[in-house]
């Protein structure tokens, strides 16, 4: 029993990352309808910004927020430098510029600071949290700024006027434009956004996945699983299914036997490929109907 | 609209003018030509470096056809040459079979696998076809490494092959004759893509790609065509990952990365998406030029490789097709 609740303790703290990535690739979905393959890479490169600016003596909640800031002004330069351009263009051109920025943001990485492991810091430290041996601190600080972090946007897409104008962009961009909202801005917004929220995902996990070029891999995909499993168009199915993705990584690797560590990626796989074929929306998506 | 409609935009495959074709055929004699006579002036090393791109335009080739062709995109290509590259080893170390004859196997096993693999890809159109063979190829390396399947793959150590030698007694070197094997495997593969894309079938698959619900309106079986254009598409890429495996002598899980797929898909982009013959430019593009950037700087390639991706979407749409297609117009003005 002890172990169940471990594990699914543990579940729900991966599984914020998870959310946030998730958060982060719908939120870019909502905005351009193409998936963000550079997603993880681009948080990646954010945790690196923080890392460095640890390096120079910044202390952590400084570097944390001057990352958010420089993450999500880099969001905004990509989509004005890159994806503005290509507009309307096929989703082939879509998927190969994501592929660029992914091949471009991760070889930078690794010239700037070498493909070596480094330790990151956590803020909350790795002791038991309130004495219990359930969760470490570091667990129950990941799922609570990702708990703030959920508020914090709920708040701003109900109760602010750009969250509204946003919202209003993603639904309806026809409509949204001619009441006189800047579609084009909401979307670099979007960009930026996410950009943020990506490198929030990336520095509360590179204390447990250790820090590299490669290391948003695995969680980018666990991110993909969670935003298809909650429905791409929703970003509380994002966050609800980065939650059941991570429960259901954890008690799959330790009660299915044979599953383990190494088979968390295919885990991952067949969970994208059985929900679309089982419920292509996901839990909280909404079908599209198209006219011919 | 349908998403199929949106992927490719290029013309169809077949719009060379017949006045044009002429030019197209010299053009190709004069590449068969130079394929067959290059490896005679050239090193070792230089004749092992074409029979890579030899490979690599099979492999461009299967997924030019897959996308070109059928209108579906795939960014898991390096899963089915695996797939195939271990199939291959797996035959050759384990069970003594000739290295000839492990390329239908592996293609064989591929196109089960792609056929497979596409049947819920079916429902899957343009983006989420893309984000499912991306978590493939991501995670195909650790299905590699399982130890439940240690004692045939080698696991993470991988697998080492011994080269072939040229049979008959004929008087080549291990290279020059793994090159023309590869060269002759790569010409079959190439005229019977030809044909099959000009074939009732491959008419359904470009049909499929041009409306999907036009295509199934007219009586094409949309099912069959797009799980048959991925199980094609997954064969013939398996054959290259064999060949791949004969010529660098060793599999192992590291070398068929996320980095291999996007490789292809590069490839197939800087060729021009539905044009054949764009597969050897891609194919050559993908293995000359980290070698030229890690010239400079060691993992420099990857930068290069997305900046030019970027630079191609911006001003080369259509990708060395467009060049040739630019070079075959003055050609033809001269001539009047």
């Amino acid at each position: 029993m002890e172990l169940l609740l471990n594990q699914v303790l543990a579940g729900i703290a991966t599984g914020a990352i998870y959310a946030c990535m998730a958060l982060a690739v719908v939120m870019i979905y909502q905005a351009i309808d193409h998936l963000n393959f550079a997603q993880g890479e681009m948080a990646m490169f954010s945790t690196f910004i923080a890392w460095q600016m640890l390096q120079w003596g910044v202390p952590y909640w400084g570097a944390f927020v001057l990352t958010l800031a420089l993450s999500f002004a880099g969001g905004i330069v990509i989509e004005r430098a890159l994806f503005k351009p290509l507009g309307n263009a096929p989703v082939l051109t879509h998927v190969a510029g994501f592929i660029a920025l992914f091949a471009i943001v991760n070889s930078v990485a690794g010239l700037t600071w070498d493909f070596t492991i480094k330790q990151f810091p956590s803020p909350f430290g790795s002791s038991p949290f309130l004495g219990s041996q359930l969760i470490s601190t570091h667990q129950a600080g990941m799922i609570g700024v990702t708990l703030v972090l959920l508020l914090l946007l709920y708040f701003f897409f109900q109760f602010t006027r750009i969250g509204l104008a946003m919202r209003a962009a993603a639904a309806q961009p026809e409509s949204a434009r001619l009441v006189g909202v800047n579609t084009s801005w909401m979307v670099a917004l979007g960009w930026g956004m996410a950009a943020a929220i990506g490198s929030i995902a990336g520095m509360l996990i590179a204390p447990v996945v250790f820090l590299e070029p490669n290391m948003m891999g695995g969680v980018l995909i666990y991110g993909f699983a969670a935003a298809v499993l909650g429905g791409l168009t929703s970003p509380l199915g994002a966050v609800v299914g980065g939650f059941l993705v991570g429960i259901f990584e954890n008690l799959a690797g330790t009660y299915i036997p044979g599953v383990g560590n190494e088979l968390k990626l295919p885990i991952a796989l067949a969970l994208i490929i059985t929900v679309l074929v089982v419920k292509p929306t996901g839990l909280f998506g909404r079908s599209i109907v198209k006219r011919v | 609209m349908s998403a199929l409609q949106e992927i490719v935009e290029t013309p169809p495959i077949e719009t060379t003018p017949k006045k044009y074709m002429a030019l197209g055929t010299y053009a190709s004699v004069v590449v068969v030509i130079l394929l067959c006579a290059a490896p005679l002036i050239a090193k070792n090393f230089v004749i092992f470096q074409m029979t890579m791109v030899l490979i690599y335009a099979i492999a461009v080739l299967a997924l030019n056809i897959l996308t070109g062709g059928s209108g579906q995109f795939s960014l898991g290509q390096s899963a089915f040459y695996a797939l195939g590259a271990y199939t291959s080893a797996i035959l050759m170390e384990t069970f003594g079979v000739n290295y000839a004859l492990t390329l239908p196997v592996a293609g064989g096993i591929c196109f089960i696998a792609g056929y497979l693999f596409g049947l819920p890809a079916l429902r899957l159109s343009g983006i989420y076809l893309a984000l499912a063979t991306f978590a493939l190829a991501t995670a195909m390396p650790q299905l590699l490494k399982l130890h439940y399947f240690e004692a045939w793959t080698g696991g993470v150590q991988g697998l080492v092959i011994t080269k072939p030698d040229a049979p008959f007694g004929l008087p080549l070197s291990q290279d020059m004759w793994l090159y023309y094997f590869v060269l002759v495997v790569s010409m079959l593969i190439y005229v019977a893509s030809v044909n099959l894309l000009k074939s009732r079938s491959g008419r359904a698959m470009m049909a499929i790609r041009d409306n999907e619900i036009a295509a199934s309106a007219m009586g094409v079986d949309v099912a069959l065509y797009k799980t048959l254009a991925f199980g094609v598409s997954a064969g013939i890429t398996g054959v290259a990952g064999g060949l791949g495996a004969i010529a660098v002598q060793f599999v192992a899980p590291d070398s068929y990365t996320i980095q291999l797929a996007i490789a292809l898909f590069l490839g197939m982009v800087v060729g021009g998406v539905g044009w054949l013959p764009g597969s050897i430019v891609g194919a050559a593009f993908i293995v000359f030029v980290p070698n030229i950037a890690e010239h400079f700087s060691k993992g420099l390639s990857g930068a290069v490789f997305g900046l030019i991706l970027v630079l191609i979407i911006f001003v080369l749409p259509h990708g060395s097709r467009q060049i040739a297609y630019t070079v075959q117009g003055w050609v033809h003005k001269l001539r009047k």
